[in-house]
């Protein structure tokens, strides 16, 4: 083997991203750019965002079971949203807005990718960092800002915007119809710092990738955790360039009195809005263009940990790991030609609607070809079952029974009966939101002693585990009855509702709370022992304890300031080898060679 | 630079650390850049397709002077990227002061091409009373598309020009690479390629033939 000569550019930037050891507080933490410490940034941020956006969805969730009752507490809390202590129906539409662009963009968005992917991704491709570290800090703190900016549309006069996740116009658009204040504009604004933000995450993510990875290690030996942080990251840097273009159109409808998305002859209570010649219809087709590949943006990561971890406590290779590869691409491909299928009942021409939902039909296929692989992966394995195991185990399952509800939504004319009911409520929470938890419950228990150098008390995760897996089926599962019967999503109230309260509905409506209240009273059994575990877990200086064999598992617990001490790492050997046939050990590990794996018998390796 | 790409081809002997697609990681991260920032443009571009199609459409330019005008601004716009060309060049020949000079050169044509734009968004306001909000020959869209979509042009060749004097400056310095002022023209030639497709569908399109 001839030595390639290394151009002088290459030599330029591995001096780049190995920038010193920081000495000072605020440059090792605050104003980082080692890309562990802006990964755990973004994992707090992650959290803070959870327990607001939960709170959010518990003020939901009350105000749908009492309507008309005066709570405790919250008419102090909110003079204005909840006076006397009853929640007014401005107030519900408001929370529900706010809980959903927190939980899609601050939670969804930044832990899996910004959070998992940032501490990760660089190690597990034996890199000292990502190619642009001090761009990598811009991200966060711009995401920072970003939140910051959300949350102060919470106190700013007329309150939060209640025009829903989708900022979908004229309610976003024309201040008279929902927020007078400048609650939307805020909410507009950290979306777009928040787009900005993200795709230069993305395109240190790509860059980083291709460019960074360690001696011997092809493509195709990435583990499937880097493969999803890849495509997340063209997703990313694609789609939210789109939602900036957008955003920067409706603030200007708001602000520079124009017209791109209010229709002419509007009429809002009574007065003519003096607007024409736009169309909200092209609002929805630049925030679903967004829209749809953020649903993978949030999900892939999400596969990419269960993968990896379902093969490792299995002990077997990830069965079909090019297979796997070439899903994850199609899923990332295809996510940017199905946006019609949010639209369905938007008005749309029955031919539009008929190749979005043949298109939309296709995402099965590789959603499916994981799906099998995955039992695959388990089939015949001696199974651990550690929390992360269960927690990945979890996220199949809440994956095919989100993603079974899917192939009903996707067809238009199932759609146009479904569309605004809970079933719509009941399939994406659990595809895009409880799987991609369940994701990130399984990343972090699994990387907890890599990050902390102690362990989370297994038996509490365990608990968590089941408490959370039995409540979630029961929050989001009689959604899909309530959906079919039929019941309107997004209404603050149901008690003028004749046909509906014939039906049981107001009864189911009433266990979703309770069941709600409970799990999210569990999470904070998570929080603790998450919390605990960071200052008094059982130390686990181990390098190893999972007998894992990617490369972040061969350095100390945390890892060195350029996680490799100085030296570089080369691999020889794919991400998921175990239960080798002849081998010392029943895993080997990406860096080790033959002679590690199999020792000196001639003939024992490939 | 082709061993690194022969090194992604022959997958078993790749090194490392190199550079699979045969370009530095900043030029890389610039094209990347340029790939997302194309698709804001495209949204916008689409936006303004969509609403021309939806609405009775106005064509108030004339030859003169708004398109005689406009054809100077774009032809300024386009030397600026023939004294890019020129300055790449010569950095990569390693003859600093002379890049330099066209660096400056490229932002000056910048320069001139923002005064003009600004000159006719002047008059455009307060002669033909035309605004982001309204416009005496038809439809808002009309300005509301025009300001946004070549006020972002702007914006993009405003922030081009200083980007383009932090890499002048950087450059004569040596604290830059000629690599460096390769990526600064990958950026501009962007801008410019974008203009191409503002000019024909905003101005041409919007021209009256009689």
């Amino acid at each position: 083997m001839t030595e390639v000569q290394v151009s002088p550019e290459v030599a330029g930037y591995t001096e780049v991203h190995r920038h010193p050891e920081p000495k000072s507080f605020i440059w090792k933490y605050i104003f980082s750019v080692d890309h562990k410490v802006i990964g755990i940034q973004y994992l707090l941020l992650a959290v803070v965002a959870v327990f607001v956006g939960m709170a959010l969805s518990l003020l939901v969730r009350l105000r749908l079971i009492w309507p008309n009752e005066s709570l405790p507490l919250l008419g102090d809390l909110f003079p204005v949203g909840a006076p006397g202590g009853v929640m007014t129906p401005e107030f519900y539409l408001a929370m529900l807005t706010m809980h959903g662009t927190v939980m899609v963009f601050m939670v969804l968005t930044t832990a899996p990718q910004g959070g998992f992917g940032n501490y990760f991704l660089p190690i597990q491709i034996g890199a000292a960092d990502m190619a642009f570290p001090r761009l990598n800090m811009l991200s966060f703190w711009a995401t920072f800002v970003s939140f910051m900016l959300l949350m102060a549309a919470f106190f700013v006069e007329g309150g939060a915007p209640m025009s829903g996740w989708t900022g979908y116009p004229p309610l976003s658009a024309v201040p008279e119809a929902t927020v007078q204040g400048i609650g939307q504009d805020l909410w507009i604004a950290s979306i777009a710092v928040f787009c900005i933000a993200s795709l230069l995450a993305a395109l240190n993510f790509i860059v980083t990738t291709l460019d960074l990875r360690a001696k011997g290690l092809t493509m195709m030996r990435l583990p499937l955790t880097c493969w999803t942080w890849f495509v997340t990251a063209i997703l990313a840097l694609l789609a939210f360039g789109v939602l900036l273009a957008a955003g920067v159109l409706l603030l200007m409808d708001r602000n520079a009195g124009t017209s791109f998305f209010v229709p002419g002859g509007l009429v809002v209570s009574d007065r003519q809005i003096d607007h024409s010649g736009g169309s909200p219809i092209l609002w929805q087709h630049l925030f679903w263009f967004f829209g749809h590949p953020e649903v993978y943006i949030a999900i892939l990561p999400g596969m990419g940990v269960t993968s990896h971890i379902l093969s490792t406590f299995a002990r077997k290779t990830v069965f079909g790991y090019k297979a796997m590869v070439y899903a994850v691409l199609a899923i990332g491909l295809l996510g940017f030609v199905v946006w019609g299928h949010h639209m369905f009942v938007s008005g749309m021409s029955p031919y539009s609607a008929f190749v979005f939902a043949i298109l939309t039909m296709c995402i099965g296929v590789p959603s499916a070809i994981k799906t099998f692989n995955w039992i695959g992966t388990l089939w015949g394995g001696k199974i651990r079952f550690t929390s992360p195991m269960l927690y990945s185990i979890g996220f199949v399952s809440l994956f095919v029974t989100g993603g079974l509800s899917g192939i009903f939504l996707g067809q238009p004319t199932v759609d146009l009966y479904f569309h605004d009911t809970y079933f719509v409520v009941a399939h994406f929470h659990l595809i895009m939101g409880v799987a991609a938890i369940f994701g990130m419950f399984a990343g972090m228990t699994f990387w907890f002693p890599k990050m902390f150098g102690r362990m989370m008390d297994e038996g509490l995760s365990k608990i968590h585990f089941w408490t959370t897996f039995v409540g979630v089926y029961a929050i989001f599962g009689p959604m899909h009855y309530l959906g079919m019967l039929p019941h309107p999503r997004r209404y603050a109230e149901m008690s003028d509702v004749d046909y509906l309260l014939t039906t049981g509905a107001e009864g189911l409506q009433q266990f979703i709370t309770v069941a709600a209240v409970l799990t999210i009273l569990v999470q904070f059994l998570f929080l603790y022992n998450f919390v605990r575990g960071i200052f008094a877990g059982k130390e686990c200086r181990e390098e190893n304890p999972w007998e894992a064999t990617t490369l972040e598992w061969a350095v100390p617990s945390p890892p060195p300031h350029d996680n490799f001490a100085g030296k570089v790492p080369h691999v020889y050997r794919g991400a998921y080898d175990f239960s080798l046939q002849g081998a010392k050990r029943d895993f080997a590990m990406q860096c080790n060679d033959d002679k590690a794996v199999y020792g000196d018998q001639p003939g024992s390796g490939d | 630079m082709s061993e690194g790409h022969a090194a992604v081809m022959a997958e078993p002997t790749w090194r490392g650390g190199g550079t699979p697609l045969a370009v530095g990681h900043k030029k890389f991260g610039m094209w990347l850049f340029i790939m997302s920032d194309t698709l804001t443009f495209s949204g916008l571009l689409i936006a303004y397709s969509y609403l021309r199609a939806a609405n009775d459409w106005p064509t108030p330019f004339h030859f003169f002077p708004s398109i005689v005008f406009s054809t100077i601004m774009t032809l300024v716009l386009l030397t600026s990227s023939l004294t890019m060309v020129y300055a790449v060049s010569a950095a990569h020949h390693g003859a600093r002061r002379k890049a330099v000079k066209w660096i400056w050169l490229t932002a000056l044509c910048g320069s001139i091409f923002v005064i003009l734009h600004g000159y006719e968004w002047m008059h455009l306001m307060v002669d033909e009373g035309m605004y982001p909000w309204a416009n005496e020959y038809g439809t808002p869209a009309f300005g509301a598309t025009f300001f946004l979509i070549t006020g972002l042009h702007m914006f993009h060749v405003i922030s081009g020009v200083g980007y383009l004097a932090i890499v002048a400056l950087g450059y004569r310095r040596g604290k830059w690479l000629p690599e460096d002022v390769e990526v600064a023209g990958l950026y501009w030639h962007f801008v410019d390629l974008v203009w191409m497709f503002v000019f024909p569908m905003i101005y041409l399109l919007s021209t009256s033939v009689d």
